[in-house]
């Protein structure tokens, strides 16, 4: 079974003010093929306002990798790619590949 | 329309950026560049060029620094608006303004029938127009606009769903009519009618309706050296996910002197209001309706006023809380934070009250001081609300307050009025009627909120209210919280 993609939403001042805990529904958003695949946790300031890191609040990461001045969109289409990434990951432990 | 949308986004960034501009002592010099800021020379433009965006920002700006932009003059200087702002007495009414530059002026409601026609044989469409406005023609059915008179039963009699409402945004959410067309086919308040509910000013999808701010008044308060003294209501504290105690310590690193938890006034207001409630049951009345939500009290007023009898004459958790401010310290300059268009005008005609800030507001304050409210240590709290007064901010939390507090807790039957829309006024009416009549209701006690979802749920929260309602109740779970 393959981890779970992780997802953390910042749910620091900043990025609440603009708009950040709607991210935290994402579980409620997800398209039929992502279901069950993803976990959501908020997390305390994330940091990235603050060394004014582009794009804005709000923040959040999918296994790891920031994205800024998040959407629920922009959320699904990186949790996609990660699933995408896993599923060739697991493939070529198996030793599908060619 | 979901509340955290790209005009908010606009809106708060224009605070957080004013709100650093004043704490810098720079807002008259800084503010002249925020359009520019916003919107630089290559970026990507909202409208047709970032020059008219920069127009529009202009009066946003405005309208953030509390003035109306009806009186627009495009010769003045942002520095002089920011400094007119600075040296306001007090806020200015109406506490909403209409920005007809970013105004779609968008098309009369009216049903279009799209390119999903089939023109099919039943056409009921065509069958079940009272007034024979469809025509099929170039294998389409087609409404003649003169004959029409928006019933939308075409739409509801489509099979394909090919016929849809293309509606006025800010005329269909404002439950009272207060929003018409101008001559020019801009959108006019008549405040006469407006109960401030905010409804449209969330609903505009070109963020044209807008409110007035007060945070570059509360922050020149602070700046001279007041004692200013926050009143945060039940809603708030679940807007940045704080713990009891979180808030205060946030409060104080943001320059206010002392803060009262309005959910202490929502407890006055429930211990009145079920002592109220039963006077009224002894003596005959069929019911009484809760007063704390503004938009609400002048709903009544203004547009059901068969009612007016029923609403509790008990006064708001606002009010109360003001009181407790000013009794332990009658110089302080006192400022209501909620998530409420309504309690600006509620706050404007209260001598009690001297500002009132939005969630929002309030944000952009924390954000410019570099405040993480989930950092800031609890503070041990003077005086603890109880659990019902703090729950006000949730739809059915008020009604629920009073039953705790009745002696005979079991003669009360509670209805929600869930979020005044239209229907949510045709209640009450139907309410008026029969409390006239002396007629049986299915209640003896009315909640009425205007937002649904409860204050929670406010025109001018920043968290999302299913989110909120969450944080609520963990804030309330936690207990008494402090150090």
């Amino acid at each position: 079974m393959a981890d779970k993609i992780k997802v953390v939403v910042c749910s620091g001042t900043a990025c609440f003010v603009m708009g950040g805990s709607e991210l935290l529904l994402i579980g409620e958003q997800l398209p039929d093929d992502l279901k069950g695949l993803v976990e959501v946790e908020g997390a305390h300031c994330l940091g990235k306002c603050r060394d004014g890191h582009k794009g804005g609040a709000p923040y959040a990461t999918v296994n790891g990798k920031f994205v800024d001045a998040a959407t629920l969109p922009d959320l699904i289409e990186r949790i996609r790619e990660a699933a995408r990434e896993s599923e060739a990951r697991g493939a070529g432990e198996v030793g599908d590949e060619p | 329309m979901n509340l955290n949308n790209g005009t908010a986004r606009i809106k708060r960034e224009i605070l957080v950026r004013l709100a650093r501009l004043q704490l810098e002592g720079r807002l008259e010099e800084g503010v002249h560049f925020v359009p520019r800021e916003m919107a630089p020379v290559g970026s990507e433009p909202l409208r047709c060029c970032v020059y008219h965006d920069r127009e529009v920002l202009r009066m946003r700006v405005i309208a953030r620094l509390g003035h109306s932009v009806e009186d627009y003059d495009d010769e003045k200087k942002l520095a002089e608006y920011a400094r007119e702002a600075i040296a306001r007495e007090r806020p200015t009414e109406p506490m909403l303004t209409v920005l007809d530059e970013a105004c779609n002026a968008c098309v009369r409601a009216h049903y279009l029938v799209t390119n999903a026609c089939q023109a099919c044989v039943a056409r009921p469409c065509a069958m079940n127009c009272p007034k024979k406005a469809i025509k099929i023609a170039g294998g389409r059915a087609r409404i003649d606009e003169d004959l029409c008179v928006n019933c939308g039963l075409c739409m509801q009699n489509c099979p394909y769903h090919a016929i849809v409402k293309v509606p006025v945004p800010c005329e269909e959410a404002c439950p009272v009519g207060a929003i018409s067309k101008d001559e020019s086919g801009k959108e006019r308040i008549d405040y006469a009618k407006c109960t401030f509910c905010g409804a449209c000013m969330r609903e505009c999808p070109f963020g044209a309706m807008m409110d007035k701010g007060q945070l570059v008044d509360v922050i020149a308060r602070i700046m001279a050296g007041k004692r200013v003294v926050a009143l945060y209501a039940p809603a708030i504290a679940a807007q940045f996910g704080a713990a009891p105690g979180q808030l205060e310590e946030a409060l104080a690193r943001a320059g206010f002197a002392g803060s009262v938890e309005v959910a202490l006034g929502a407890d006055v207001t429930a211990d009145a209001e079920a002592g109220e409630f039963e006077e009224r049951m002894a003596r005959g009345d069929v019911l009484m309706t809760t007063s704390c939500c503004p938009a609400y009290v002048r709903a009544v007023r203004v547009h059901a006023p068969a009612l007016v009898p029923c609403v509790s004459e008990t006064r708001s958790p606002m009010h109360y809380a003001a009181e407790i401010a000013k009794r332990d310290d009658p110089g302080c300059v006192s400022v209501f934070v909620g998530p409420c268009l309504a309690k600006r005008k509620e706050g404007i005609d209260d001598p009690l009250v001297d500002y009132v800030l939005s969630a929002e507001e309030l944000g952009a304050l924390f954000v410019a001081k570099g405040i993480e409210v989930a950092e800031c240590p609890a503070r041990e709290l003077g005086r603890v609300p109880t659990a019902t007064g703090r729950l006000f901010a949730k739809s059915g939390g008020v009604a629920e307050a009073v039953r705790a507090r009745l002696a005979d807790p079991a003669s009360l039957r509670a209805s929600v009025i869930d979020g005044l829309d239209r229907a949510g006024m045709r209640r009450l009416a139907a309410y008026g009627k029969a409390a006239a009549e002396k007629a049986a209701t299915d209640a003896n006690l009315v909640e009425v909120m205007a937002c649904p979802g409860g204050c929670i749920a406010g025109p001018s929260v920043i968290a999302n209210p299913k989110v909120a309602l969450g944080l609520l109740g963990k804030y309330v779970s936690s207990g008494k919280g402090g150090a």
